[in-house]
């Protein structure tokens, strides 16, 4: 099984040639800018707006990277007509579909990682730059290690992201791949206005529908803590374990569906 | 290889022409003046109001939204509060703050210098005590043990209401709430009993430098702590100046006729450095117009069975 670490290399390698990380670099700028110019802009509130800012950056980029490429991943193969050499190769069909996802997974951890660790430096600047007294009116310490949490659950939205366009990806144009998964984000975030349609709706069937479209479809919205993060409030271990529970499963039930309609899938 | 660099040298050379180019276009156009460019489109505007469409359109960016509506307000608050316009205008202040902290219900400061910025009367705010209030009572809503919060509104009646009955209710709620300071209770009883003193006010105005919620209030507390001592200096000068007058028989015309007879021993200043005024006629002293401290809040009112009953 050294088949998928292969593929998954060979993606990240390509990804650093397509110049994917060039994004770190904007990320370093637009954050290193905002810690300079929101300190004249804010009335002292520059911490909380570089904290806002810096994850919703993460979140933003890594969106942008896990459709943009992931909707590609199997479609570029299949465009550049590479793919009859590749499954000519003794390589099955679900190594590929899941080589490929472990490859844009491990571009995403590592422009994860290394924008967290730029924002933590920007944040440590901030912090030491700032009088003790100020320092102790904040919600919460510049680097407060609590923020790790809710980079962690963008990352496991990202990989659930990545699992839905590669899973359009298997059967359909880059273009309805692309708008299907970012479609699937949006609805992802109404989920609880789903759960209480019947509260704006009269008709029972509609209502029943909603709440079934609620428990089917992705809950983006649970992976969104950082507004809790940023003020410092604790969020509970438990809700991250079961959130990235529920990311994990919906993950494997997207993949396993990819796998199934990309083996199925003729190519003469 | 002259040959082969020349398109390059070409290239960069046409390429620095058309950058001096549009950055030379884009002076020229601003040197065209207001009558020829035509008019922006005003920035006084406001596209969504609805915080409930806005919260929803946010998807997971809420914070960061709430972030832009913020930076939003102080350049609102702080352009209108600058500008030459003899109509200043805030209207959209309470609007702004509305939906910032109904994305971020947890935006503490923007509860707080929010209705500092509502309940600051005209030319220097749009004088709204009553939004300033509706703010402070919307951020304890969504957090009930912020005891700033209800000793905020407990100020704004006090201050801009000069509503001592509900400005101590106000102040005995803070001082019940959770992690509250000692001396909110003491400041309610005295609220009740003495009404709006200038010792009171400045006890409260000093609680609020003391404010670690940001810089801002505390510039904000140092302004009117140093408004309150000019109304000091003011009633000291004014005993002087009758001095004088019962000394010399007729009203001084300048300072320097007070100095020479050695009641001062220079022009008086105001804590800006802005030497005070003299009216020859009435011998009333007050603040020089170029001063910052300009308006001073209005004389005291002391606690009276009227104010008792002024409550909203």
């Amino acid at each position: 099984m050294t088949t998928v670490p292969q593929i998954a290399v060979n993606v990240f390698k390509e990804s650093v040639r397509d110049k994917i990380l060039y994004n770190l670099v904007v990320f370093a700028v637009l954050l290193i800018a905002a810690s300079y110019l929101l300190g004249q802009l804010t009335a002292g509130q520059d911490v909380k707006i570089i904290k806002d800012l810096g994850l919703a950056s993460i979140a933003t980029f890594g969106l942008l990277i896990a459709v943009f490429i992931g909707i590609g991943l199997v479609w570029k193969e299949v465009e550049r007509k590479s793919i009859y050499s590749l499954l000519a190769k003794p390589i099955r069909r679900s190594e590929f579909v899941l080589g490929k996802y472990c490859g844009l997974a491990l571009t995403l951890l590592v422009n994860v990682s290394v924008m967290t660790a730029a924002f933590y430096l920007v944040l440590a600047y901030i912090g030491w730059r700032e009088v003790p007294s100020v320092r102790a009116a904040w919600p919460a310490p510049a680097t407060d290690p609590a923020m790790l949490e809710a980079v962690a659950l963008i990352f496991v939205e990202l990989l659930l992201v990545t699992g839905i366009a590669l899973f359009f990806s298997t059967f359909s144009s880059p273009f309805l791949s692309a708008s299907l998964t970012l479609g699937l984000w949006v609805i992802g975030h109404f989920n609880a206005d789903l759960r209480q349609f019947e509260t704006v709706v009269n008709s029972p069937a509609a209502a029943a529908l909603a709440r079934a479209l609620y428990y089917v479809l992705p809950n983006f919205a649970a992976f969104d803590i950082k507004s809790q993060v940023v003020y410092g409030q604790p969020v509970a271990a438990r809700y991250i374990a079961l959130t990235v529970l529920y990311g994990a499963t919906y993950l494997a039930l997207v993949l396993a569906a990819a796998v199934a309609i990309f083996s199925r899938r003729d190519f003469k | 290889m002259t040959a082969t660099r020349r398109p390059a040298i070409v290239g960069a050379v046409a390429s620095a022409l058309l950058f001096a180019a549009v950055v030379g276009l884009q002076a020229a156009r601003e040197r065209l003046g207001a009558e020829v460019v035509p008019q922006q489109i005003s920035a006084h505007l406001l596209y969504v109001r609805s915080p409930e469409v806005l919260s929803r359109a946010a998807l997971s960016y809420r914070s960061l939204v709430a972030d832009v509506y913020w930076i939003r307000t102080i350049q609102h608050y702080g352009g209108t509060k600058l500008s030459q316009d003899p109509q200043k205008q805030y209207d959209l202040l309470f609007p702004l703050l509305d939906l910032t902290t109904s994305l971020d219900p947890h935006f503490n400061v923007a509860y707080r210098f929010g209705a500092i910025f509502l309940a600051e009367p005209p030319p220097g705010g749009p004088g709204r005590p009553d939004q300033a209030i509706a703010l402070l009572q919307k951020g304890l809503e969504a957090q009930p043990d912020r005891w700033d919060f209800a000793q905020d509104i407990g100020f704004v009646y006090y201050w801009w209401e000069r509503d001592y009955m509900k400005a101590a209710d106000w102040f005995r709620q803070a001082a019940a709430m959770p992690n509250a300071p000692n001396w909110m209770a003491g400041m309610a009883a005295v609220t009740l009993a003495e009404g709006g003193n200038r010792e009171s006010s400045r006890l409260l105005w000093q609680e609020m430098l003391r404010s670690p919620e940001a810089a801002w209030i505390a510039t904000q507390a140092r302004f009117r702590l140093a408004q309150l001592d000019a109304l000091d200096q003011i009633e000291a000068l004014e005993r002087v100046v009758t001095t004088y007058t019962q000394r010399a028989g007729t009203t001084p015309s300048d300072w320097i006729e007070i100095v020479r007879a050695g009641l001062l021993r220079g022009v008086p200043v105001d804590p800006e450095r802005h030497p005070y005024r003299l009216d020859p006629q009435s011998g009333r002293v007050e603040l020089d117009p170029a001063s910052p401290l300009n308006p001073l809040p209005a004389p005291e009112q002391p606690r009276s069975e009227t104010t008792l009953g002024s409550g909203r």
